[in-house]
């Protein structure tokens, strides 16, 4: 793939809805069959870029180009080259699985000689073979996010833009919605993804970290652990974990505190010297360690501090008024260190198997 | 191009055929709506409950009383006291009292004015005001009857050479003065206005709500097949409702469709387009399907009342009667009204039409704008 041109460019792009930039400068560039993880918190911004690459919304200023073509001169063109999938599955429950498919194939112009199998392939992709007279709204949820995916491909569309395809869906669903995710990738198609699962950010190849519009890091998910986390990170367990993490976050050597199922992740300058001082610091105030150990940070690590580094930065530069703003873009999303961001993402961590 | 407008063409049919709302407002309506105002609605004013009660009791005075006894307008109920008229008009029973005071024969006897006192409910007013008249027609009526007597009594010559005014009623275009003749066209220009605003606007909006509008909005169809695979249907359906109830109306109700059914497609068509307009609009300024529902209801409720098809026009403050010539659903009430029961042409109707057509223009190039911003 080396050498091809890229599937998709943006440049500069920016997007403000009144005084909030939602997307404030990004550049990136996604290669042909790459799969391209965009990663953030909620109200991050990630929809919006998307849904400027797909047209649906208009740039207030920078350029976006798909397949080779700028979407803000030509939209219609770049449609036929791009599929698009949200997170809300979005078919039509009154209709047939059969009548979903021949409608949007209709939409796309597929052509007719090639109708009979590209409908027989997405049904057979979905799994919904001997389902097709059903009604989609009967479907259960992983296989209407299959059979939407299998929608919007149906145009076999050399980019694929899904925008947290995998929310509300089982572990199984979501594992064989990935596997389809990589076939597409192994035939050259470029996915670019939105996603707030860790583990599935694992799964690309190539991921972009943004955080208030802004992108904070970006690289494959090995180069993001490696590089991307100032210090080491320790492990620890202990009796009273949320008491240790209230003492530690205050504690000398300590750059950050947050928990992790039972336990808690400390990002620490040195681990060597860290681990002694730690169990001290907790001795003196009467909770007991059970067990504490460097270990390779995880991509849930490297968001958190990424994003929470990023916070902090913001803070000291634009001063109150930018703060509000983005405490109401969050939502009740990201307001204090490691928390509810680091919450948020643990339980879904933890709803996995 | 043709192909894609094909599939949204499918696909809005079997939305509507497949979801119980859209299609209880395909039937529902036209069958309820032409059945109450066939039936039940009329603006005649029959069988008014009258309470009456005679203290004179004198061969005058039942003379009154039986004419009163004899109208079909009365349900005459003689009464002992005139102490249970409050208590009567309080429970409804009757709506009106009236009172025949001892000496009624006796004045009337001495050439001298007699009283009827008449006690209305006029908690509606309509009706008390209808009931009065009928009560002044009977009263007037026995009292030219004994004025007549008395003087063929007394001079039967100058009495055979009083003139006289006779009324000759010759009601045009409605012999026997139904009400059906006048509601069921009517009700015709009601129904497609409440059911193609509504299709119109919900179609649009569930999309929005579900996500699909967006979906379809990342395929390659263009804005325009997109508002017309929207349109047409409701477009359809609104000349197949007008065409049913049509043929219920003359059927069922024996209303007869006197002028060119061209004429009336014609009005229908302008009609109809007004209407996908403001349905489109409405899709424009609603977000969820409830808000749409609301929308709606703002604007289907004064568009009835201001369109002359219960209340006439003539009879509201001058100020509003010029609001009404902004509402399509006016001009399509003499359209369809005159169509039927005049049997006129184009060569009357045209200024109707030409305004329907400047709504319809207006309204469309808003709502599409409008419609188009909102995709962006």
């Amino acid at each position: 793939m080396n050498g091809a041109p890229p599937a998709v460019v943006v440049r500069d792009l920016v997007k403000r809805f009144g005084d909030f930039v939602a997307v404030d400068n990004i550049s990136l560039e996604a290669r042909p069959g790459e799969i391209f993880g965009f990663l953030g918190p909620n109200g991050a911004g990630k929809s919006t870029t998307i849904r400027m690459l797909c047209g649906l919304l208009l740039p207030t200023s920078g350029q976006a180009l798909v397949a080779g073509l700028d979407v803000a001169r030509e939209p219609e063109r770049v449609r036929q080259n791009i599929g698009y999938m949200s997170q809300k599955f979005s078919l039509y429950n009154d209709l047939k699985v059969i009548e979903n498919l021949r409608f949007f194939a209709g939409m796309y112009s597929v052509p007719a000689a090639d109708l009979k199998e590209r409908i027989d392939w997405a049904i057979d992709m979905a799994g919904l073979a001997g389902r097709e007279q059903l009604l989609t709204g009967t479907l259960a949820a992983g296989w209407k996010q299959r059979l939407a995916l299998g929608c919007a491909v149906l145009h076999r569309p050399p980019i694929v833009f899904l925008d947290e395809p995998t929310s509300g869906v089982d572990p199984i669903s979501r594992r064989l919605f990935w596997e389809l995710i990589h076939r597409m990738a192994d035939d050259g198609v470029t996915v670019f993804v939105t996603t707030h699962y860790m583990d599935e950010a694992e799964y690309c190849n190539r991921l972009v970290l943004i955080d208030r519009g802004r992108i904070v890091a970006s690289g494959s998910p090995l180069e993001l652990k490696e590089k991307s986390m100032a210090g080491d990170l320790l492990l620890l367990e202990c009796d009273q974990v949320g008491k240790a993490l209230e003492e530690l976050q205050g504690a000398p050597g300590v750059t950050d505190a947050a928990i992790f199922g039972n336990a808690l992740h400390l990002v620490v300058a040195s681990a060597q010297s860290a681990i002694p001082q730690v169990q001290e610091f907790l001795a003196t105030r009467g909770i007991t360690v059970s067990h504490i150990e460097k270990i390779r940070p995880s991509l849930e690590d490297v968001f958190v501090s990424l994003t929470s580094l990023n916070r902090d930065r913001d803070e000291g530069d634009k001063g109150e008024a930018n703060r509000d703003q983005g405490d109401k873009r969050d939502k009740g999303g990201t307001k204090d260190k490691g928390d509810p961001t680091g919450t948020a993402v643990t339980d879904e961590k933890k709803g996995q198997p | 191009m043709l192909g894609r407008l094909r599939q949204m063409l499918i696909k809005e049919f079997l939305h509507v055929i497949r979801d119980k709302r859209a299609r209880f407002l395909l039937f529902g309506p036209p069958i309820i709506q032409t059945l109450v105002f066939g039936y039940a609605a009329t603006l005649e004013i029959k069988h008014v409950p009258v309470a009456i009660v005679d203290y004179d009791n004198s061969q005058a005075s039942r003379d009154l009383v039986s004419r009163f006894q004899a109208s079909r307008y009365f349900e005459v109920r003689r009464i002992a006291d005139r102490r249970e008229i409050a208590d009567l008009i309080d429970r409804d029973e009757v709506t009106m009292a009236l009172q025949v005071n001892s000496g009624f024969a006796r004045d009337l006897g001495k050439g001298e004015t007699a009283h009827l006192q008449v006690i209305v409910d006029a908690s509606n007013s309509n009706t008390a005001l209808v009931g009065l008249g009928y009560v002044n027609q009977v009263a007037q009526g026995f009292a030219r009857d004994f004025r007549t007597a008395a003087l063929e009594r007394q001079a039967p010559a100058l009495a055979a050479s009083l003139p006289e005014i006779v009324v000759e009623r010759r009601p045009w275009y409605n012999p026997d003065l139904t009400s059906q003749w006048f509601f069921v066209p009517g009700v015709i220009g009601n129904l497609v206005l409440v059911i193609v605003v509504t299709l119109t606007a919900f179609a649009v909006v569930r999309e929005r709500e579900i996500g699909t509008l967006e979906q379809i909005m990342v395929t390659p169809i263009r804005r325009t097949e997109f508002i017309l695979g929207k349109t047409i249907p409701f477009f359809l359906i609104g000349l197949l409702d007008t065409a049913l109830i049509s043929l219920a109306g003359t059927l069922w109700f024996h209303v007869p469709l006197t002028g060119s059914f061209l004429v009336l497609a014609a009005g229908t068509v302008c009609f109809i387009l007004c209407m996908l307009g403001v349905g489109l609009f409405i899709s424009t300024v609603s977000a969820t399907q409830q808000q749409a529902m609301v929308t709606s209801f703002f604007f289907i409720m004064p568009a009835v009342i201001f369109s002359g098809f219960g209340s006439p026009i003539s009879s509201m403050p001058v100020f509003l009667q010029r609001l009404t010539y902004l509402n399509p659903l006016r001009y399509q009430e003499v359209v369809l009204r005159s169509v039927y029961l005049k049997g006129v042409g184009f060569d009357v109707l045209w200024p109707q039409m030409a305004a329907m057509a400047l709504i319809a223009a207006v309204m469309l190039t808003v709502s599409v704008l409008r419609f188009r911003k909102s995709l962006e």
